[in-house]
């Protein structure tokens, strides 16, 4: 448990994403087995353990400590687990010793509801403080550490020098605490073999269309869809069993069931995930923030499927009944998703269409002004390619419209991570709008990239030199009608927010260009990001 | 006599009215006897300072030759009288010349502790408990939360980190007096002998703390000579905290931000200032070394000056040993 218990430690603190990675795997590269399979689990949410309640460790710890001095101690630390694991004190006589992951697990599992307390109250007597709070955050439920399951699987990739979709692949067919996938890893045994076919498939990614990417190219080898704004998915329908999975391989499955239900062909297929009506109703395609209404949830209410019906816009087909069709061209894969989808519900599923065309110019120009709102660009995709887990430059292009941009003013800012460690350089910024009678700026937004080192330093000069109030590692800069600095903003769309003050939130967003050249006052009014929102629904 | 006419809080520190004195006053006075050397106990402008040397030459160091009257030094476990007051110095193990100050006068005795320490430092003398009816202590690290982990698994994770990132520069917060050179001193016992590049600010003091023999091993001034380009990946390179989010640090390569204090046993306090690598060494006593303390001297009455005082106080309570805060102002209880 000490182990996985600095693991956590560093993880929490660590900020770039390739140091994480390097913690992780130079854990699972030293940890045993099966305690590593067990912290993996954690990390990546696939462990089941019956939690315990706060109440119950508050308790455990009253029976030994004063409640003022508790008190105390909480209102400083602020959260439970953490001051739990560091006022806890064994009785004398009992020594600290480390409990391998895998048994404190393992014993928990197996431990009837009974004889949970003494259970739970004898692993804090025995751990160390950092094992403890560990040990806490796990029997709780919620790691909370920043590290996403695609995260853990990276760092899989790069303890075995594997790609990551082979990890991918496997991940759906094996269960914690996952030992002949990390022998594999380690280059002690073969690649596991699953017992049912692999459900989910790496998706085929595109790259960006780039600055002269297109010139050699020749637009009649090439087919155009519409990129659209919802959610990459896989639907998979093997020998009776049903399963959406988000693009990274994260089963989704619990929060559309109308859409596994409908489901009733074999196969597998990739497609956009979106909210609102096919094209075969007749119906329009709502918004991302619609969407999202569906997005993480466990159980889904009549309501909310009645509200925000979900369907599939299919892209393309990897299993066409039993048989893996991803080695067919796009064209000759297109026509049996064609068939497929002509048989599905119409309610739930329809062909993404393709954009004619005749040249990049007049796609260019398509792209620019689409026909919907819930379009964010153009694919564009080699005729005769196969299907290729990951994102290989040829096959597939992406070409996004152009982002949104506004003018907005720099309200506070932040110090940054690692190599900014020095810098200020995550920056919240607003836009006008009227409040009680008074321009007021409201933050719309916040972002850390976009800029270029020597435009950092120019902001980071002037937050120092312009700084009115500081909250820890935060400041609030001077921004005035006539003084301050104005930056531009560009963005991907925007939705409706409760959690931020302006009602807005900006998806994406990065700063474009610094504008030293325009007055505060001559920035962005809330009005417009409103409109903006009201124009796309 | 009682304690409280022997000594109490005044707006200036703590007084001792008859022998006209104060103890690490905030403000300048007269007379002052110093505790240690760290700047809110030990301030320039006194008429007269008693203080060990060690303290008197880290005040000459830090505020110049001008920095009181007269200064006198005072020898551990040497009795004085001052104004009819009896008092001795006790080594506090806290930093380099920090001491306890014992005050008795008509058969009452009253340890001012200053801030103090109860585990090994190789930089300075160990804490001495005093029998006394009254024990002053200091309460920095006054909550049950506070169990400082061992200086030596501390120093390993740093030693960890350095092969696991050696592409980065690891860049340690340590306050310029004490735990700076604590630090150093650790990390050459743990086998470290790689140069320790160290900021300004530091140097003095590193070049005292050599001189009274503490081995430091070799230290290089962590600057650049303008056309130098060094860009320090895989060293450790030590500064006062307020430096790494300073302009100073740029000159590293992916610096890798620790912080060497107390008050990183809390993890929201390391992520706070971005501490990524948080390394809990700390100056003060955590709470069971101030529990145990209070027992091991088991005084009548125990007065807690700055920290977490109410913690500390409901302990007491619960001891059965009488007990308040003095709430002096002007320590600061962060800086460690």
């Amino acid at each position: 448990m000490r182990a996985f218990a600095e693991l956590l430690d560093r993880l929490v603190l660590t900020p770039q994403r390739n140091a994480k990675i390097r913690l992780l795997a130079d854990y699972f590269r030293t940890a045993p087995d099966p305690d590593r399979g067990y912290a993996l689990a954690a990390i990546a949410g696939t462990l089941s353990l019956a939690t315990v309640k706060p109440a119950m460790i508050r308790d455990l710890l009253l029976e030994r400590m004063d409640e003022v001095l508790f008190r105390y101690s909480y209102d400083y630390v602020g959260d439970l687990a953490e001051t739990v694991s560091l006022v806890w004190e064994p009785p004398a006589g009992v020594a600290t010793h480390d409990i391998p992951l895998g048994d404190a697990i393992e014993t928990l599992q197996t431990t009837g509801r009974a004889n949970v307390r003494s259970v739970v109250r004898d692993m804090l007597d025995r751990l160390d403080t950092s094992a403890r709070f560990a040990f806490l955050k796990l029997v709780t439920g919620g790691l909370r550490i920043g590290v996403s399951a695609k995260l853990a699987k990276q760092a899989l990739a790069e303890m075995g020098g594997k790609d990551v979709s082979e990890i991918e692949t496997l991940w759906h067919g094996l269960a914690p605490p996952y030992s002949p996938l990390f022998q594999w890893l380690a280059g002690e045994a073969e690649k596991p073999v699953l017992s049912t076919p692999a459900v989910f498939h790496s998706v085929m990614l595109a790259t960006p269309v780039g600055e002269g990417d297109l010139d050699e190219l020749d637009p009649r080898d090439f087919a155009a869809e519409w990129k659209w704004d919802g959610i990459r998915v896989q639907l998979a329908n093997i020998g009776g069993t049903r399963r959406l999975y988000s693009r990274s391989g994260d089963e989704i499955s619990g929060a559309f069931p109308d859409v596994l239900e409908a489901a009733d062909f074999s196969g597998i297929i990739d497609g956009e995930l979106l909210v609102g009506g096919t094209t075969r109703t007749n119906r329009a395609t709502r918004t991302f923030s619609d969407l999202q209404q569906r997005l993480n949830r466990k159980t889904v209410s009549r309501k909310m499927l009645d509200e925000y019906p979900a369907f599939i816009r299919a892209y393309d087909v990897l299993f066409s009944g039993e048989t893996d069709v991803r080695p067919e061209g796009f064209l000759a894969r297109r026509a049996l998703l064609s068939d497929l989808v002509e048989r599905a519900s119409p309610q739930h599923f329809d062909l993404s269409p393709l954009v004619p065309f005749s040249s990049w110019e007049e796609l260019d120009r398509l792209r620019s002004d689409p026909p919907d709102p819930v379009i964010e660009g153009i694919m564009l995709k080699r005729l005769d390619s196969p299907y290729t887990a990951g994102r290989a430059k040829g096959p597939w292009f992406k070409w996004k419209r152009a982002p949104f941009n506004v003018d907005a003013v720099l309200m506070y800012a932040q110090r940054g991570h690692g190599k900014r460690s020095s810098y200020y350089s995550d920056f919240t910024f607003g836009v006008w709008t009227e409040i009680d009678g008074a321009e007021t700026l409201v933050p719309v937004g916040k972002a850390y990239f976009g800029f270029t080192d020597a435009e950092l330093e120019i902001l980071d000069r002037f937050v120092r030199d312009n700084t009115t109030e500081r909250f820890g590692p935060v400041r609030a800069v001077r921004a005035e009608p006539d003084f301050g600095f104005v930056v531009e903003v560009a963005f991907e769309g925007l939705n409706r927010s409760t959690r931020h003050k302006s009602g807005v939130a900006m998806r994406f967003p990065r700063i474009a260009r610094l504008r030293q050249d325009k007055l505060p006052r001559e920035a962005d009014r809330l009005e417009t990001l409103q409109a903006m929102i009201e124009s796309k629904s | 006599m009682k304690p409280d006419a022997l000594l109490y809080p005044a707006p200036k520190g703590l007084y001792c009215e008859i022998g006209d004195f104060y103890i690490d006053p905030v403000q300048p006075v007269d007379r002052a006897l110093i505790t240690h050397g760290h700047s809110d106990h030990a301030r320039a402008g006194h008429g007269q300072v008693l203080a060990t040397r060690e303290t008197l030459d880290i005040m000459r160091i830090r505020y110049g030759d001008g920095f009181c009257g007269t200064s006198q030094a005072v020898a551990l476990g040497e009795t004085m009288v001052v104004n009819g007051v009896e008092v001795r110095f006790h080594p506090a193990g806290h930093v380099l010349g920090s001491a306890q100050i014992s005050v008795m006068a008509k058969g009452t005795r009253i340890v001012v502790s200053g801030d103090y320490k109860r585990r090994r430092d190789p930089t300075c003398l160990s804490f001495e408990p005093v029998p006394c009816d009254v024990f002053i202590t200091e309460a920095t690290f006054g909550l049950p939360v506070f169990h400082h982990p061992d200086d030596r698994t501390e120093m390993h994770k740093l030693l960890t980190s350095l092969k696991q990132f050696p592409e980065r520069t690891h860049v340690i917060g340590a306050y310029a007096l004490g735990k700076a050179q604590r630090v150093i001193a650790l990390l050459r016992e743990q086998g470290y002998d790689e140069p320790i590049y160290i900021h300004g600010a530091l140097q003095k003091l590193c070049d005292y703390y050599r001189g009274e023999g503490v081995d430091l091993g070799e230290i290089r001034p962590a600057t650049l000579a303008a056309d130098e380009k060094q860009d320090f990946a895989g060293t450790v390179v030590i500064g006062p905290p307020a430096a790494f989010s300073d302009r100073w640090a740029r000159r590293f390569v992916d610096p890798l931000a620790i912080f060497a204090s107390g008050w990183m046993m809390i993890r929201q306090r390391a992520k706070q200032r971005g501490v990524e690598l948080p390394l809990v060494i700390s100056d003060h006593c955590d709470w069971p070394e101030l529990t145990q303390t209070i027992r091991e001297i088991g005084p009548s009455e125990v007065w807690v000056t700055h920290g977490r005082e109410e913690a500390l106080v409901r302990w007491c309570e619960l001891e059965g040993i009488a007990a308040r805060p003095l709430h002096l102002v002007g320590y600061d209880d962060e800086g460690e």
